[in-house]
């Protein structure tokens, strides 16, 4: 490709498997993933480096700032992926902390927890906190709205950490894997805890987003994170139209590539660079705990003079 | 990876019209020739979207003749072409003597399975007119579609028989890495030259399908679609500036050739 949709980098990090000197592809403003994954060698996946240095490479191609990421226990290989046992809970997190200690603030860690397991998820929680994660990660072991949640919802509150919450948009019955969550059932959740932050996720991460953004309008502690496969024209002006662009979190969760069309897109459908920047990082900032991301500390959000 | 032609990418796989199962944006012409614009789209074939749910896609295929005429130096018509509904010959000869480049045909919504002798028709006919068959795996993901949306998608087999019963040549569209590695290494050498892929729903990294696939299957059985107006057309087009750098400086293919 010799295509530049961006002007010159100027907070690019040098890297040795990128070509000297690309301007990153989704331009040179900050940028926060709020949903993405690593692998492990608890995983069982022979390639599980190859998969995360090939995160970090199209990372740095489009000009992520700082991944936050999650191991999802042992992504089925000695326990479900959605419904991880509590070991696989322990060493999945540990191997995110470790990843987060070796690449600094370009890697930051949530804690994923089994709601099943309620003291092991608050002691978890406490414990990957003291080590530095910055949020909480819910797979849908549990139905959002289930009593269950709450405890681990309120410590999060209590904490300030947001909780990314896995979701199938508009679910309609169960199916095998995982529990039913949509963005109803969330709404509900995160009715009962207005202090409480809750990252919705993937709104292109399948099923009907459409149902999702009708379930949350209402509900302002819920934000929308924009990743997964899915790239329908539509979805994201009607997710700007639903929600507002304060409570949209730029996200890819597996499929980078459909992360950075919707930021080209984003560029296009008449979003400000004050609203591109909240996108982009802005409501990051706002909603995890300060300091999680020491490279945005003294910058500012754009204003129109800046466009 | 770069286009074929340098007067602009060609993409294989583009609508006007609407969608009957949700709302898509402004799907309509004018509007495709100032994307093609900004995408650095040269060339686009482009189908009429509601004719794939229509049970005879005639009137479909004069609406997307007239719609596009104006607009005859990018977008080019792509018409469907139903094998198993009387006088479908004649719609491919006015699909040629229109100077259409490809025809269309949508065997799950037709209820034509992989053994469909009309298929088979629609193939010799399509490879004596020199004009490739577009085939459509899906047009949504699975997980989101309308309770009466209930087709499902192409089966592999229905694309690796049409290839093996017939000299088609087909562009399929759609597809991710399992469909396109079922189908290719089921087909013997030469039948894998008759088949190109659009790349727009195959994933990037980190999985890095369209690498492995690039590297096992060759970029030339590649091509760049958009899927316009259902997806967002900046999606291929950042798929492939993600690709690892050895293959970035790679040529796709083109099924004009």
């Amino acid at each position: 490709m010799t295509e530049s949709h961006t002007p010159p980098d100027s907070h690019a990090h040098p890297h040795p498997e990128s070509r000297p000197a690309a301007p990153p592809l989704a331009g040179d403003r900050p940028l926060i993933e709020v949903h993405a994954h690593f692998h492990s060698a608890h995983g069982g996946r022979a390639d599980w480096r190859a998969v995360n240095a090939a995160r970090l490479r199209a990372g740095r191609r489009i000009g992520i700032t700082c991944h936050v990421a999650s191991v999802l226990g042992s992504w089925g290989h000695t326990s479900p992926v959605y419904f991880p046992s509590p070991p696989d809970v322990v060493q999945g997190n540990d191997a995110m902390l470790a990843l987060q200690a070796e690449h600094g603030t370009e890697v930051r860690a949530y804690v994923v927890v089994n709601p099943n397991h309620p003291d092991h998820a608050l002691g978890e929680i406490d414990r990957c906190v003291r080590l530095g994660a910055i949020g909480v990660k819910l797979l849908a072991s549990r139905r959002a709205d289930d009593p269950l949640l709450d405890a681990v919802a309120a410590d999060a509150a209590r904490r300030g950490l947001p909780v990314l919450h896995h979701i199938w948009q508009h679910r309609q019955r169960h199916w095998p894997s995982q529990d039913i969550s949509d963005g109803a059932d969330l709404a509900r959740l995160a009715e009962r805890h207005p202090s409480a932050c809750f990252i919705l996720a993937h709104i292109g991460g399948g099923g009907d987003y459409a149902h999702t953004f009708a379930a949350v309008r209402h509900v302002p502690n819920v934000y929308l994170d924009l990743s997964g496969s899915g790239v329908d024209r539509g979805m994201l002006d009607d997710a700007l139209g639903a929600v507002g662009a304060a409570r949209l979190l730029w996200g890819s969760d597996v499929t980078m590539e459909t992360g950075l069309a919707k930021l080209l897109a984003l560029e296009v459908i008449g979003l400000s660079s004050a609203e591109l920047d909240l996108v982009r990082w802005g409501n990051a900032r706002r909603i995890f705990p300060p300091g999680s991301f020491p490279a945005l500390d003294h910058v500012a959000v754009a204003t129109e003079d800046d466009a | 990876m770069t286009p074929h032609s340098p007067a602009g990418r060609l993409d294989v796989n583009a609508f006007i019209g609407s969608y009957p199962f949700r709302y898509v944006p402004h799907p309509d012409p004018e509007v495709l020739v100032r994307v093609c614009a900004r995408e650095g789209i040269g060339e686009s074939w482009v189908g009429h979207l509601p004719s794939a749910f229509h049970r005879d896609p005639e009137h479909g295929n004069r609406t997307l003749y007239a719609a596009l005429a104006p607009h005859a130096a990018v977008l080019r018509p792509v018409p469907a072409i139903r094998p198993d509904w009387p006088g479908w010959e004649a719609q491919l000869r006015e699909a040629v003597e229109r100077g259409a480049p490809a025809v269309r045909a949508y065997p799950v919504q037709w209820g034509l399975g992989p053994d469909s002798p009309a298929l088979v028709a629609l193939g010799y006919a399509a490879a004596a007119a020199a004009m490739p068959i577009v085939l459509t795996v899906r047009f949504e993901d699975l997980r989101q579609r309308h309770m009466l949306d209930v087709a499902g998608d192409l089966p592999a087999a229905t694309v690796r028989q049409l290839v093996r019963t017939s000299p088609a040549r087909l562009v399929v569209t759609a597809a991710g890495r399992d469909f396109i590695e079922e189908v290719h290494w089921g087909l013997t050498t030469s039948e894998q030259r008759r088949v190109w892929w659009d790349i727009s729903w195959i994933w990037g990294p980190p999985e890095d399908h369209l690498a492995h696939l690039v590297r096992t299957i060759g970029a030339d059985r590649f091509v760049y679609g958009t899927m316009w107006p259902l997806r967002l057309t900046q999606a291929p087009a950042a798929n492939l500036a993600l690709l690892p750098d050895d293959l970035r400086d790679g040529t796709l293919g083109d099924p004009r050739m």
